[in-house]
């Protein structure tokens, strides 16, 4: 039945107005949980940004999504398709981009894209395949050997196998991790012409202007999903309330600030401090002494998505803990 | 179901071409895959003699008559010996064997000429050096032939007519104990040249299947693979393909140059050993590609290999004579693949035998095959739990 579905043209896979939606997935190596009680829901034809700490899960989920590892418990779909049962013709609809290059090396670039082509069925796949390399702007470097690329051009060749054979859902996990910010930049763009032809795309990644970039983020730490919503929801969300302070030393100043009660975040930034809390009254009660300090500038700011992410992983720790 | 059988052959043929793309990439493996099976087949070929001439022999000789000269000329005569010391007394001449200096002592005794010719059938002692009995063993049979011819010759000599010849129903004139008692059967270059098909190939196919998965997990590439719409016996058999034709191209060498260089026959079909080199291949490959499952990297692979490979060698009838073994090592044998292989190569190249002949051996290696692809597909994880 899933070779039946695996044929099927793109068209027919079953209409739902989620590209993921999972429910309670949990899974532990050993006694250690790196996921649990995951529940959530992707939208057809967003970007969905996914971060977190390092080891927080993000790649063992995006790894249960597409099939590469079981659950231990909980249930959900992909495309339609359940996570559990249709692994396989999950995997002829979704292109899953891995943290660490994993194309063969000892192949070209124009042999690894045939390889691809060729698995997934792909009519023509050495038209398919040369296609590929003029989109990728390696026209040239098609007979040169995938290992001897640099890293911007092995993320770009990763990311064309992977929508080589129109997915209809794209998981990248940490993809720009090691990558210049011009090829950033350019995978970006790419990443939104993708979507606006109708791609979903789920994407992990530890760059707050990336998340900005993305339709709707989650962040995820410990195993656990502590937010999730457009970047705005997700700062409002959090109900911080921030305060910059300048004009004095930041590292001692934060040190001082980071003891009190009221006060949940210090960061340093640059030459001056942003400083947080939960509690408007107790943290404006907090930095009242600093007020009059001589040289030191307070102003009210708004919270960062850097903010609320270092505020939502220290909590968590606490929670951890 | 056109579309599924379609889709099937189509993975198969995508893993294939890949594999053979990483194949020709790695130079220094293809160039093994040629030169291993030529070098080996050259050096053992010439190198390895289970019936050597010309060992070096002392003669303790304790008199000297024309009966033992006779005698000793009979010896040099067979070519397996070749007279190298007379030393003076049995110390000398035991310390030569300890040093390695010789491998055969002849002693002949005081009176021996005067014992022979009162009837005595008195006896010649040929001490062997036992620590290489494979070599020892063809001259020591070929010292029981030449009794009767020598005394035949030096009783025509003595006695000074043809007469003499009515005591060829008489008891031996004389008697050659020895002590070495091992005696192999003889194995000659014929038999060396099909064996080294099997166990090249043996050891090439192992080798290249069992690193074929690991690689992949080393390499990382496992991750993208089993993303991928594709099935593990896909992925096997796709593996799998290219080094059968790797392995037929070996075998053709091997055959071909035994031909050209030894003269080894083929006696048989030609077809009918391409086709069941061809089974064989296919059963090493797949029992190299269990191995490649169970390992967790390429070291515990090789290691697995050479495991494997060496009862192989010494069980299966390639070195040591199959039926000399105890019943339960003759049992493990049979699970070997080159085991059942030996038995077809000699059968087919050396005595024509057909595929009736060989119909047990044909189904055995068979089935070893059908259950290493059985543990490999059901090996292969699918997941990366």
């Amino acid at each position: 039945m899933s070779e039946a579905a695996e044929t099927l043209p793109q068209g027919s896979l079953p209409d739902t107005p989620y590209a993921i939606e999972v429910e309670g997935l949990s899974k532990s190596f050993g006694d250690r949980v790196v996921v649990r009680d995951l529940t959530m829901r992707v939208r057809k034809g967003q970007i969905y940004g996914f971060l977190g700490p390092n080891g927080s899960g993000k790649t063992t989920t995006i790894r249960m999504l597409c099939g590469l590892l079981t659950p231990d418990s909980g249930r959900g779909t992909c495309l339609g398709l359940d996570i559990l049962t249709q692994a396989r013709a999950i995997r002829r609809h979704v292109g899953y981009m891995t943290q660490r290059f994993s194309l063969y090396a000892d192949l070209s670039v124009r042999e690894n894209l045939e390889f691809v082509a060729r698995v997934y069925g792909v009519p023509d796949p050495v038209k398919a395949a040369m296609a590929a390399v003029e989109r990728l702007g390696l026209a040239g470097r098609d007979r040169q050997l995938a290992g001897s690329l640099s890293g911007g051009w092995k993320q770009r060749l990763a990311l064309g196998a992977c929508i080589l054979p129109s997915p209809q859902l794209l998981l990248l996990d940490e993809p720009t991790a090691g990558v210049d910010p011009k090829a950033r930049r350019e995978f970006w763009a790419q990443i939104h012409e993708l979507a606006a032809d109708g791609l979903t795309v789920l994407v992990s990644t530890h760059y707050m202007d990336e998340a900005e970039r993305c339709h709707e983020i989650a962040y995820i730490a410990y195993g656990d999903l502590l937010a999730q919503g457009t970047v705005e929801e997700v700062v409002a969300g959090a109900g911080l309330v921030t305060w910059s302070v300048s004009g004095g030393d930041p590292a001692p100043l934060a040190r001082e600030l980071a003891t009190l009660p009221g006060i949940d975040m210090v960061a340093p930034f640059g030459a001056s401090v942003h400083v947080g809390g939960h509690d408007a009254a107790a943290l404006e009660a907090a930095i009242a002494p600093f007020r009059d300090r001589p040289g030191l500038v307070w102003r009210r700011d708004e919270p960062t998505l850097e903010d609320v992410f270092i505020d939502l992983m220290n909590r968590s720790k606490d929670n951890f803990r | 179901m056109s579309g599924a059988v379609g889709g099937f052959l189509r993975r198969v043929g995508a893993m294939m071409r890949k594999e053979f793309l990483q194949l020709l990439r790695d130079r220094v493996s293809f160039a093994t895959m040629i030169s291993i099976p030529l070098l080996q087949l050259v050096l053992f070929g010439y190198a390895i003699n289970t019936t050597p001439r010309h060992l070096p022999t002392a003669v303790l000789a304790y008199e000297d008559t024309s009966l033992t000269r006779s005698i000793l000329a009979a010896i040099e005569n067979t070519r397996y010996f070749e007279v190298v010391s007379h030393p003076g007394s049995a110390a000398e001449a035991d310390h030569q064997m300890l040093a390695g200096e010789v491998s055969f002592i002849v002693e002949i005794p005081v009176g021996f000429e005067r014992a022979v010719r009162r009837g005595e059938s008195p006896s010649m002692l040929v001490a062997a050096d036992a620590t290489d009995p494979v070599a020892s063993g063809s001259a020591i049979a070929a010292l029981n032939a030449l009794v009767d011819s020598a005394v035949k010759r030096e009783r025509f000599a003595v006695e000074g007519g043809p007469e003499g010849s009515g005591l060829e129903s008489a008891p031996p004139a004389f008697q050659i104990v020895t002590h070495a008692r091992y005696n192999p059967a003889a194995v000659t270059q014929l038999n060396i040249v099909p064996g080294l098909l099997g166990t090249i190939l043996t050891m090439t196919m192992l080798i290249f299947t069992a690193l074929s998965v690991t690689r992949e997990i080393e390499r990382g590439t496992m991750e993208t693979l089993l993303a991928m719409p594709i099935r593990p016996v896909e992925v096997m058999l796709g593996k799998i393909a290219p080094y059968v034709l790797v392995g037929a191209g070996q075998a053709l060498l091997i055959v071909g140059a035994g031909r050209f260089l030894f003269d080894v026959p083929m006696i048989g079909s030609a077809w009918l050993l391409t086709a069941l080199t061809v089974l064989f291949i296919v059963a090493n490959l797949s029992i190299g590609y269990t191995f490649s499952t169970l390992a967790q990297n390429q070291l515990q692979a090789v290691q697995m290999t050479f495991m494997y490979f060496l009862p192989n060698i010494l069980l299966s009838g390639f070195m040591f004579p199959f039926a000399g073994m105890p019943l339960w090592a003759q049992w493990l044998a049979e699970t070997m693949p080159l085991t059942h292989y030996l038995r077809m190569v000699r059968g087919i190249m050396l005595k024509g035998a057909d595929s009736g002949d060989l119909a047990q051996d044909i189904l055995a290696m068979g089935a070893i095959m059908l259950v290493a692809m059985f543990i490999a597909v059901r090996r292969f994880r699918q997941t990366l739990d």
